[in-house]
């Protein structure tokens, strides 16, 4: 039976200080994704009352009676035709704090269109939790999930192993279906795996570690998701310094009335020209060497200015105006980067796209492709592979349909700036756009 | 170089150590997004009430084309139901920063009869027919509103550029998949963007923010005394447009506003925070959602919110 009383929220009053944390969510229908996510927000005390009240009433209403508690779907179920069906069309957004950390999740849908809506969710993830049923184990659809994961270079993963109180909490079955989750992720290259095993219904190692799997001596899940690292807090000490160029801010427009009202201000203010971007990568400091991409040209760095304060340096992912020593030419689209770490331009990409619309694409097919701040013309040169999700393995292919992952030959109309996806998910990634109708047709990524 | 008067030892200090706090990727990700849209949009405006989230989101343009002024006007959707401080509050607002306003008047559909009141006297759901209207009078290919996505279950299922045909329509069901920080803004004519630059923030996110920043805002935000009366198990103020029934009684309580929106309504909570600090812990430690405390007209059904956006709410 589920607890539905609720009390006073985890989260600590006033605290500042706290990080932020991505993390999006894979499961199949039935692995019981909704009842973890209801379970996490639940216990760590982000469903107020009255959101708590409407469920339980539309539950009872549906026939979730005494004794069966009632029905999580409906907290994260939020639009009617969602309701009606009882499926989840799309993406949704849950936000939840402790303490510690500011979560953001997103929830993805398990079916039918699992590709392309959990590479929506887990473009920005810092982490995806990947849903088992531990009576079924490692499942073709968790290969996919765990493929897609990998592709997209998420951080971190988390396998829970779930139904576990349905298992008997046996030790040995968790640690078989773990054993085939290991060497399922080596394969493919992953990393940083975290499983464990939980049951979402009874909450046991959801939020606070269960005396029923005594042989576990793991974190439970949100112990895991407030200690791991954050991507920013992972690379920007590595990275190259990158800074797409959103515009230009020379206040022709007019200053802010408290500076044009000084007219010292005014006057000090009367040249201001700043590059304004949000840091992809890495740190930059008032005196470092700088590049602009495409015309190469070096200067230093004169100023850096964060929301309207003048800092010495900043890094990703900060929003800056960046002013420069010389008067250079980078309009949008332009990069700034550190000197001698740019990359040479590329008029041809191979890609690996993630096909998201419903029309197939093909050889010849005239595109946008949109990459940090620049959108240019493109023209399908071929289609040169498509990945079978359960081998993995490439095999020959001429069009890509959707949920399709593939490999393509792109021609640009201009040289963009591609660096491998591995080194950079920022200056590695970029949009396929319908030219008529702006449609977002694939998601791409640059291989290393 | 003169540093403007905001957040400046916070920001150094943590640009000096390197770690950034949730408040400031939050704050960072809302500039990104801001500024996207001013370079790739020809005419966007800002949806302003008065009301803390688009107070926030105007904070935040101020800081994003510093020293610059905001690139962008101003639109109030006016109910001819606001709370006067709300107004008052409005007018300062644009006047300080030498804005642009342009007001959208519920009240002038009524009185030509484009529009009829509803029986039950909320003007919420009307203000979507005035917003279209004005939206294409200026022309405007691109609206910034102050939504966030945890304030209702429709919202949490919505992009952060969210397409709209020239109905204003949103489609839950065909929405454009939102990849890394690509926001695609791109549409054919008549077809606009809504904009939602705090998506990401919570309520008390949002709290935490003004009082980081000394964001000023109507003082209905704050604990003070006023007639109200009890009806749908809110306080509702007693007002021109708010009159109690004969069997509501009108008392004297301290309440406070968590939502400034239609006084026809909109309700208070009773609270004795009166400054920030106690909002922001009266926030943390609250057991219901902003809306399911204040908002009447999300009480309609359980998908008010989602119909009324599925016809061009913002």
């Amino acid at each position: 039976m589920t607890d539905v009383s609720t009390s006073a929220p985890r989260v600590a009053t006033g605290v500042g200080g706290s990080t932020l944390f991505r993390f999006a969510t894979a499961g199949s229908v039935d692995d019981g994704k909704s009842t973890l996510v209801g379970r996490l927000l639940h216990d760590s005390k982000a469903i107020l009352a009255d959101q708590l009240e409407q469920v339980a009433r539309t539950s009872s209403e549906r026939g979730f009676g005494q004794g069966t508690g009632f029905d999580f779907a409906l907290l994260t179920d939020g639009l009617r035709a969602e309701r009606e069906q009882g499926i989840t069309i799309d993406v949704a957004y849950r936000y939840f704090s402790t303490g510690v950390r500011s979560f953001i999740l997103a929830d993805c849908p398990g079916h039918v269109q699992y590709t392309r809506n959990m590479v929506t969710g887990a473009t920005t993830a810092d982490a995806v939790v990947v849903l088992i049923d531990g009576r079924k184990g490692v499942l073709e659809q968790t290969r996919r999930h765990l493929a897609v994961v990998a592709l997209l270079r998420v951080p971190h993963v988390i396998v829970a192993v779930n139904k576990i109180d349905l298992l008997g909490y046996d030790e040995q079955v968790f640690a078989d279906v773990s054993g085939q989750v290991r060497e399922v992720a080596a394969g493919l290259g992953l990393v940083d795996v975290h499983v464990l095993p939980v049951s979402a219904l009874e909450g046991d190692n959801v939020v606070d570690r269960s005396p029923n799997t005594p042989w576990y001596d793991g974190p439970a899940l949100l112990e895991l998701l407030e200690a791991l690292p954050a991507h920013d807090e992972l690379e920007t000490e590595f990275d190259a310094f990158r800074l797409p160029v959103q515009l230009v801010i020379r206040p022709q427009g007019g200053l802010t009335p408290e500076l044009s009202a000084d007219p010292e201000a005014s006057e000090s203010f009367r040249d201001y020209r700043a590059f304004a971007g949000r840091v992809a990568s890495g740190r930059v400091r008032v005196g470092d060497r700088v590049a602009v991409f495409p015309s190469g040209i070096e200067t230093t760095v004169a100023g850096i200015d964060v929301a309207g304060t003048s800092v010495d340096e900043a890094s990703a992912p900060q929003s800056i105006s960046l002013r420069l020593a010389d008067e250079v030419d980078a309009a949008r689209g332009a990069v700034i980067g550190g000197a001698g770490t740019l990359p040479a331009g590329r008029r041809e990409i191979d890609a690996e796209l993630f096909q998201l619309d419903g029309r197939p694409l093909t050889a010849g097919a005239r595109v946008l492709v949109k990459h940090g701040t620049h959108t240019v013309q493109a023209i399908v040169a071929s289609i040169d592979s498509r990945r079978d999700l359960d081998t993995l393995a490439d095999e020959p292919a001429t069009l890509l349909e959707t949920n399709d992952i593939g490999r393509a030959t792109l021609k640009l109309a201009a040289d963009l700036p591609l660096e491998p996806y591995e080194a950079n998910r920022h200056a590695g990634s970029f949009l396929v756009i319908h030219p008529a109708d702006g449609a977002t047709l694939a998601a791409g990524i640059t291989p290393g | 170089m003169r540093a403007a008067p905001v957040s400046g030892e916070r920001t150094a200090a943590l640009a000096q150590c390197g770690a950034l706090d949730a408040l400031d990727v939050l704050e960072a990700e809302s500039i990104h997004i801001i500024r996207e849209v001013v370079a790739e949009f020809e005419r966007p405006v800002l949806l302003f009430s008065g009301g803390k989230d688009s107070v926030v989101v105007l904070h935040l343009a101020a800081k994003a084309f510093w020293p610059g002024k905001v690139p962008f006007p101003v639109l109030h959707v006016d109910t001819g139901h606001n709370f006067p401080e709300v107004l008052a509050f409005r007018d300062d607002t644009v006047a300080r920063l030498g804005l642009r306003l342009e007001v959208a008047s519920v009240q002038d559909y009524l009185d030509d009869g484009r529009l009829q009141e509803r029986p039950d006297g909320t003007r919420n759901p009307l203000q979507t027919l005035p917003l279209l209207d004005a939206i294409a009078a200026g022309r405007h290919d691109a609206v910034f509103g102050g939504a966030r996505r945890d304030e209702d279950k429709a919202r949490a299922k919505e992009r952060i550029i969210s397409l709209r045909d020239e109905f204003g329509q949103w489609d839950p069901r065909n929405q454009r998949p939102e990849l890394w920080s690509l926001y695609n803004g791109r549409h054919t004519p008549g077809q606009h963007v809504r904009a939602f630059p705090i998506s990401n923030w919570t309520e008390l996110d949002v709290w935490r923010y003004i009082e980081r920043e000394g964001i000023e805002l109507p003082p209905l935000y704050y604990a003070h005394e006023r007639e109200v009366f009890r009806r749908d198990g809110m306080w509702r103020a007693v007002g021109e447009v708010s009159q109690p029934l004969q069997s509501e009684t009108v008392e004297r309580r301290v309440v406070r506003y968590r939502t400034v929106g239609d006084m026809s309504c909109t309700g208070a909570v009773e609270s004795e925070a009166s400054d920030v600090t106690a909002v922001v812990a009266e926030v943390a430690r609250t057991t219901v959602t902003e809306r399911g405390a204040t908002r009447a007209d999300d009480r309609l059904s359980e998908a008010a919110m989602e119909d009324r956006k599925k016809d061009g709410y913002f």
